[in-house]
């Protein structure tokens, strides 16, 4: 096959195995599944219209050649590589200055994300079909980012696990929803309300943070799973009030609330919308990119916040509760402070957010703020390695990611056939399109065929339904996996915040997860 | 030269008992900590020396007793009402643990820079100021850096500043922790058992550093100690327990010939009691006392 060359110049790299009995095993490999296939899955008798026809499926078995060739290359590369030093061995002589094989990317590493997270619109709008679509998912992505990383303070800086930081995202949310419909335009009028983004957000961060020092109160003296199981409850209680105070939030059927406005200008074909006041052709895509920056901004805020607070002594005694409570208060720290200034500046941000995502949405209801959105933003920080900004970046992406993906299954082929579509001509970029589609549709098809009838119907049962209801799955397994190969999350050292002469980032071992 | 601790004594301990539930952990102990001295608190294991530092540094509170500091100023602290965090911010009492408890995922350097946290806060204008850069904040920044590179090269430690502290050998750890308790800018230095699982070299470093501590910051120190080389090498002054009850207190002469003393390390099964004559031991008593804390601290060692 096609792929053995291939596979020898990637293993002369990567691994220390005699590349050419590895090609010779390859390809012994690939003739021995050919022979085997040829019997089994070549030919198909069907049954048309009583007549007995054979039908030849050899895609089919170059598919599955192609499966079992990749996956034996895997297992040498990652399973039987013999010179590979075991996992027991590894952990015995941990490296507990973290060995940094990143450390010449890491300073670009930032700058380059912040460029592509200024770009992202612009990429967007040059995939055809994907422009609002696409940027409207970065803008979800983003919320989640910055929720991460005011998450990632009460969390991963103070070591207090939160089970409830949705609650405070709600407290943002409903505050610009009542704030915005009802207050304002009660104590100043209508004419403030296309500026009630602008006046609620500050506000929304404080009432949020205030709701995080009324949280912080009774679970001072709770730790570990106590105080994740108060947490957990009260960011139900949070969302059951919600529901239940009718006459002030309207109960589940939520509250429709006003867009955020380009500075006092409406995103509407209207005159004195944005685009009547620019004298430009309305177009909603405005709208999207417009949000999208606002929540880059918030999410930069966060970022450089957290960054500077680690650095002053607040953020060094949230280091040190997480490190050790007694110790901490066996040097003069205020541990009752320390662990409320987390909760409320944690709480904050997450107010921040839930305020823009209302006025993002243009409609607030209980529904958003179930359990399950805390228990994602907390997998997004976990899985991120606790205490990382850029891991919960890579962890938002993935888990957020994968969820639209999910939503939008068709979407990603045609984003794929889109991008190649917008690098290649035409003419040349069909044939690759079609023959990618129907290669994965071959092994979908394969396997479909191989499985049992009863398997056969579940499936075809499933797939007329809703892809969504797997992301849960898929995200679940995910979360497996990584807590087995990955356990303290994928960005696994820590900044000191302050050094003399080198800047040694301290390995995860080291580092203490707190004691909830 | 007459070391005399009970006149404007820095800590005075009056009547201190601690009992849980039925068990009389400390009972009705005083004693008095002079100014500028070394004072040890030694005793078989189990006599309650950490539970007395416990009451001292408030993570106890006593069920009866004073526990008093006087700062030279005349200022007094009632310590046995205090929170353990205000005890060392305002009556600048610091400790060290048994157990070593340093932020080991911090290196060295951010030890010590926590342990100056509330001076810091205070320059960062309770981080606002610090938030805004203040410039107020950087200068005393940079002093908190200094102070800690000053008990840094103090405890020979600079070369290590920036690893982290969980990687640090034994002896350095405790020596980091040393100097993380003198960076809060205590008046009262309280160490449990500092030379624990030390070697003879890494003891004789330490009593240095002790020395110098209390000669060159006028610093009073109050240590829980088995190493009978440190404790009759540098003490000014011992009180022993047993049993949660004071049975010796005085010079390390004096301490080193009483007989209660002995019978207390040495006279564990009553016939063994019996047969014990003070005045036959003569001699070998130091040695007794510190044959009997090498064992304890080897025992020590394989408890860690």
């Amino acid at each position: 096959m096609a792929t053995a060359p291939k596979d020898t110049s990637f293993t002369a790299e990567t691994s220390r195995l005699d590349a050419k009995a590895l090609v010779k095993d390859l390809v012994g490999t690939a003739v021995l599944t050919l022979l085997l296939l040829t019997p089994i899955v070549s030919y198909k008798t069907i049954m048309n219209q009583g007549a007995l026809v054979l039908d030849t499926r050899w895609t089919l078995v170059v598919a599955l050649t192609f499966v079992v060739v990749v996956g034996r290359l895997l297992l040498h590369l990652f399973v039987w590589a013999p010179k590979r030093p075991s996992l027991t061995k590894a952990v015995k002589s941990v490296p507990t200055v973290a060995r940094d094989t990143w450390a010449p990317f890491r300073k670009f590493l930032n700058l380059g994300l912040f460029a592509i997270a200024l770009l992202v619109p612009l990429i967007f709008y040059l995939i055809p079909g994907w422009d609002k679509r696409g940027i409207d998912f970065a803008i979800t992505i983003m919320i989640y980012i910055m929720l991460g990383w005011g998450l990632n303070i009460v969390v991963g800086l103070a070591g207090l696990l939160d089970l409830g930081y949705v609650a405070f995202y709600a407290v943002g949310a409903y505050a610009y929803a009542l704030l915005s419909t009802v207050y304002l335009p009660m104590w100043f009028g209508t004419g403030v309300v296309p500026w009630a983004f602008y006046i609620v957000l500050p506000l929304a961060g404080l009432l949020a943070a205030l709701w995080g020092v009324i949280l912080g109160f009774p679970v001072l003296r709770l730790r570990g799973d106590y105080l994740a199981i108060v947490t957990l409850a009260f960011g139900e209680i949070i969302r059951l009030v919600l529901i239940n105070w009718f006459s002030f939030t309207n109960g589940p059927q939520g509250i429709n609330v006003p867009k955020a406005t380009f500075f006092g200008l409406p995103f509407k074909d209207e005159p004195g919308g944005f685009a009547d006041f620019f004298g430009i052709a309305h177009d909603r895509l405005y709208s999207y990119v417009f949000l999208y920056y606002v929540i880059l901004g918030l999410a930069l805020v966060t970022f450089f916040a957290t960054n500077r607070l680690r650095r002053l002594p607040i953020g060094r005694a949230w280091e040190a509760l997480r490190e050790d409570e007694i110790a901490c208060r066996s040097l003069g720290i205020n541990t009752t402070t320390t662990k409320l200034t987390a909760f409320a500046i944690g709480a904050m941000f997450g107010g921040f957010a839930g305020s823009f995502f209302a006025a993002r949405q243009g409609f607030v209801s209980p529904e958003s703020f179930v359990y399950i959105e805390s228990a994602l933003i907390l997998a997004i920080v976990v899985l991120g390695g606790l205490g990382s900004q850029i891991g919960i970046v890579f962890s938002a992406l993935a888990i957020i990611g994968s969820f639209e993906l999910f939503r939008e299954m068709g979407g990603l082929g045609d984003m794929i056939g889109g991008l190649i579509y917008l690098v290649l001509p035409d003419a040349i970029a069909e044939p690759i399109v079609s023959s990618i589609s129907a290669f994965f549709g071959s092994i979908a098809t394969l396997f479909y065929s191989l499985l049992p009838t009863s398997a056969q119907e579940a499936l075809s049962g499933l797939a007329g339904s809703d892809p969504v209801q797997f992301r849960m799955l898929a995200v679940g397994l995910a979360m497996v996996l990584m807590m087995r190969w990955r356990p303290r999350g994928m960005v696994t050292r820590r900044d000191p915040t302050v050094f003399l002469k080198v800047k040694k980032s301290v390995s995860a071992d080291l580092v203490s997860q707190g004691h909830g | 030269m007459t070391l005399d601790w009970t006149t404007d004594p820095e800590l005075r301990v009056e009547h201190l008992t601690m009992r849980f539930g039925g068990l009389t952990a400390i009972g009705d102990l005083s004693f008095d900590v002079g100014r500028k001295q070394i004072t040890a608190l030694i005793g078989p294991n189990g006599a309650g020396k950490t539970t007395v530092f416990n009451c001292i540094t408030g993570f106890y509170k006593p069920s009866e007793g004073l526990i008093r500091l006087r700062h030279p100023g005349g200022k007094e602290f009632l310590l046995e009402r205090m929170d353990d965090f205000r005890i060392t911010q305002h009556a600048k009492v610091a400790r060290t643990f048994q157990n070593i408890r340093l932020f080991s995922g911090m290196t060295a350097l951010e030890n010590l820079m926590v342990a100056q946290h509330n001076a810091l806060m205070l320059a960062s204008g309770y981080t606002i100021g610090g938030l805004l850069g203040s410039k107020r904040y950087k200068r005393r920044e940079n002093e908190a850096i200094e102070t800690a590179k000053y008990w840094l090269n103090k405890t020979h430690l600079i070369a290590r500043a920036d690893d982290p502290a969980g990687d640090l050998p034994y002896g350095a750890q405790r020596r980091l922790e040393i100097a993380r308790a003198m960076c809060t800018g205590p008046r009262l230095l309280c160490l449990d058992e500092p030379a624990a699982g030390l070697n003879p070299r890494e003891s004789e470093e330490l009593n240095k550093l002790l020395i110098s501590v209390r000669d060159d910051h006028n610093m009073a120190i109050l240590l829980i100690e088995h190493d009978m080389s440190v404790v009759m090498g540098i003490s000014d002054h011992i009180v022993v327990l047993d049993y949660g009850r004071k049975i010796s207190d005085g010079t390390p002469g004096h301490v080193k010939n009483d007989p209660a003393v002995i019978r207390a390390y040495l006279g564990v099964d009553d016939d063994e009691a019996d047969d014990l004559n003070p005045a036959k031991m003569g001699v070998a008593k130091g040695e007794a006392i510190a044959g009997r804390t090498a064992k304890e601290v080897a025992k020590k060692g394989g408890r860690t």
